[in-house]
């Protein structure tokens, strides 16, 4: 198994907000809203630096959605920010008719997305969005893993033409992406090679998948650990060819089992390689207040899930 | 032939000055109207029937653009959204008249494969709409978001709005009247189209507005009233509305208009928001708008 150096614990949304700034020195069409989270969001570097490119949306995430889309049509690049929560269910026919269905360059980039959010609670811990996103048609749906990577993902989308759903979250989390490491849009990254079990993790879990990735490397079992950040479009090819080699999959995220990876894997797989694939997710539930850590325990979306769903996986082959 | 002697073509656009002509191009947009949701039995000709002579008056009098080489973006060009996309037989007729797309495409509408949806879209490219609406109360903030554009590219040209009276009921609406009054967005120019009528009934017995010009003013924006169905009222009034554009708010037009106007059987009455009207009625509502040398499509 690989070792992967952790060089800080850092936030993914530091990583939008640091992205956010660097797009918006290299593209004069950048511009940002954000619905009364400025600083939840970390955007605040960009509003010092561009004040005339940053837009206050105040408490009114429908109208911003509608901004952003008139933005884009006039020719700008817009970045919205506020929760994840706010940032899809809420807004939901906002993003469909005027930014999806009219195809308009606004990246809907959306922090504290998950359990990890924490003491906040249910109310605003969405676990549904990545697939409220990916129904959508034409609609890109990126979920980086750590700040490096995030950062990497925000500068991409600037220069990538049509609506974009970035997810990213509030704890502080390892960072072990390497911050010369090149983000792909819809380019699986593989982490660790292996032979028995493949891994397909996506946000905060791919360091979970990473640590199950050692604890089953100690078994004697071999997995590999690959990196999906881009939901859709899913790398076919990388999770296709994982898969014909190890013939069993996991798949972790920090989403509902309905409408996730999960989901988009399954269904790459029944319609191509039918194979035993093992979901780490929350299952159909709600969440609750509790800290970041404590939450994915009791959600069972923690390490020891994701070893014991590569061992089912495992056993689970013909 | 009338149409060469009287209209104006300014750049790519054709634009008129004279009232009667004026007058005679909103009654050829009402028989494209009925023509229309009468081919293809359904669409909404109630509302586009009130709007006939305020979407006349906007594209061949007051707005400057260049339909002949529509750009997503225009720049340096004036800009419009139907927020209620429903009426989109009224915004087909004036878009195809005016020289966005061929006049002959309106028979395709809401036809299997046509660029003209049952309610406006971007997705087939048909030049003029720079949006999706149908899904009511959003096409305001998307105006707004492109007078903000404008705004930070120096860029002088209006955006017009059109919004429904039920659609006011939409919390979105309410949203971006907040947003486009403390952000001044006075490059910005809403008609709400008064007809008092919506599907289920009349709009005051729906969930109705007292007051309406002045919850507007309570929200910060310069208000305007006019009839919009009276041609002369129409070209008095709405200069006098571009007068206070530019003084740090922006500017509502409450625009009384008769649903189905210039069509006796359906003026009055809420029952031809979305119905189409039958041959008999057709030939009758027809006979109700004298031909004009444009044409049918």
């Amino acid at each position: 198994m690989k070792k992967f150096e952790v060089t800080a614990q850092k936030d993914t949304r530091s990583g939008f907000g640091a992205g956010l700034l660097e797009a918006a020195k290299l593209n004069e069409n950048v511009v940002g809203l954000c619905a009364d989270l400025t600083g939840s969001l970390m955007m605040d570097a960009f509003q010092k630096e561009f004040p005339h490119r940053f837009f206050q949306a105040g408490i009114a995430e429908a109208n911003m959605m509608g901004l952003a889309a008139g933005l884009a049509t006039a020719g700008k690049i817009p970045f919205t920010g506020t929760f994840a929560n706010f940032s899809t269910g809420r807004v939901y026919d906002q993003i469909r008719q005027s930014i999806a269905y009219s195809d308009k360059n606004v990246k809907i980039c959306a922090s504290h997305a998950g359990l990890t959010l924490g003491e906040d609670g249910a109310t605003h811990q969405i676990l549904e969005d990545l697939g409220l996103m990916k129904m959508l048609p034409g609609m890109v749906v990126i979920n980086p893993c750590d700040y490096n990577q995030t950062k990497a993902a925000t500068m991409a989308i600037a220069n990538y033409h049509g609506p974009v759903y970035l997810r990213f979250g509030r704890p502080k989390w390892p960072v072990f992406i390497p911050e010369t490491q090149a983000f792909e849009i819809g380019k699986a990254l593989m982490l660790n090679e292996g032979a028995d079990v493949s891994i397909f993790a996506t946000g905060h879990l791919v360091w979970k998948a990473i640590q199950a990735g050692e604890i089953l490397a100690e078994k004697g079992i071999s997995a590999e650990i690959i990196n999906i950040h881009t939901i859709k479009p899913l790398d076919a090819e990388a999770v296709l060819n994982s898969a014909r080699k190890t013939r069993c999959v996991v798949t972790a995220e920090e989403h509902q089992i309905n409408g996730g990876l999960g989901d988009s894997i399954a269904q790459l797989l029944a319609r191509n390689l039918p194979l035993p694939v093992e979901m780490v997710a929350v299952m159909d539930s709600f969440g609750e207040s509790g800290k970041p850590e404590e939450l994915l325990v009791k959600y069972h979306l923690d390490t020891p899930d994701i070893v014991a769903a590569a061992e089912k996986a495992i056993s689970r082959k013909g | 032939m009338w149409f060469v002697h009287h209209f104006c073509n300014v750049g790519n656009q054709v634009t008129i000055s004279d009232v009667q002509q004026l007058k005679s191009m909103a009654t050829q947009v009402r028989r494209d109207v009925l023509r229309q949701v009468y081919n293809v039995q359904s669409g909404h000709p109630g509302g586009s029937l009130g709007l006939a002579d305020y979407f006349t008056a906007l594209f061949f009098h007051f707005m400057k653009y260049d339909s002949a080489n529509f750009t997503m973006e225009a720049h340096d060009e004036d800009v419009f959204f139907l927020s209620n996309g429903h009426v989109s037989p009224v915004y087909y007729s004036v878009l195809a008249r005016a020289g966005f797309f061929p006049v002959s495409e309106l028979s395709t509408f809401r036809l299997l494969n046509t660029r003209l949806q049952g309610h406006p879209a971007t997705h087939e490219g048909l030049p003029g709409i720079r949006v999706a609406t149908g899904s009511l109360g959003q096409g305001l903030s998307v105006a707004a978001g492109v007078a903000l554009a404008k705004k930070l590219d120096n860029d002088n040209r209006m955006v017009y709005v059109v919004t429904g009276d039920g659609e006011l009921q939409e919390g979105q609406i309410w949203e971006a009247v907040m947003y486009a009054s403390h952000n001044k967005l006075d490059n910005m120019l809403v008609a709400v189209d008064f007809n008092g009528q919506q599907i289920d009934g009349s709009t005051l017995d729906i969930m109705g507005f007292s007051e309406l010009g002045s919850k507007f003013a309570a929200f910060g924006w310069e208000v305007v009233h006019m009839d919009g169905n009276n041609m002369e009222e129409i070209l008095r009034v709405v200069p006098e509305a571009q007068a206070k554009m530019g003084k740090g708010k922006p500017v509502v037009i409450i625009m009384k208009t008769e649903m189905g106007q210039g069509v006796d059987f359906m003026m009055g009455t809420h029952a031809w928001h979305g119905k189409a009207p039958n041959a008999e009625q057709f030939e009758n509502a027809m006979a109700q708008l004298p031909a004009t040398e444009l044409g049918d499509f």
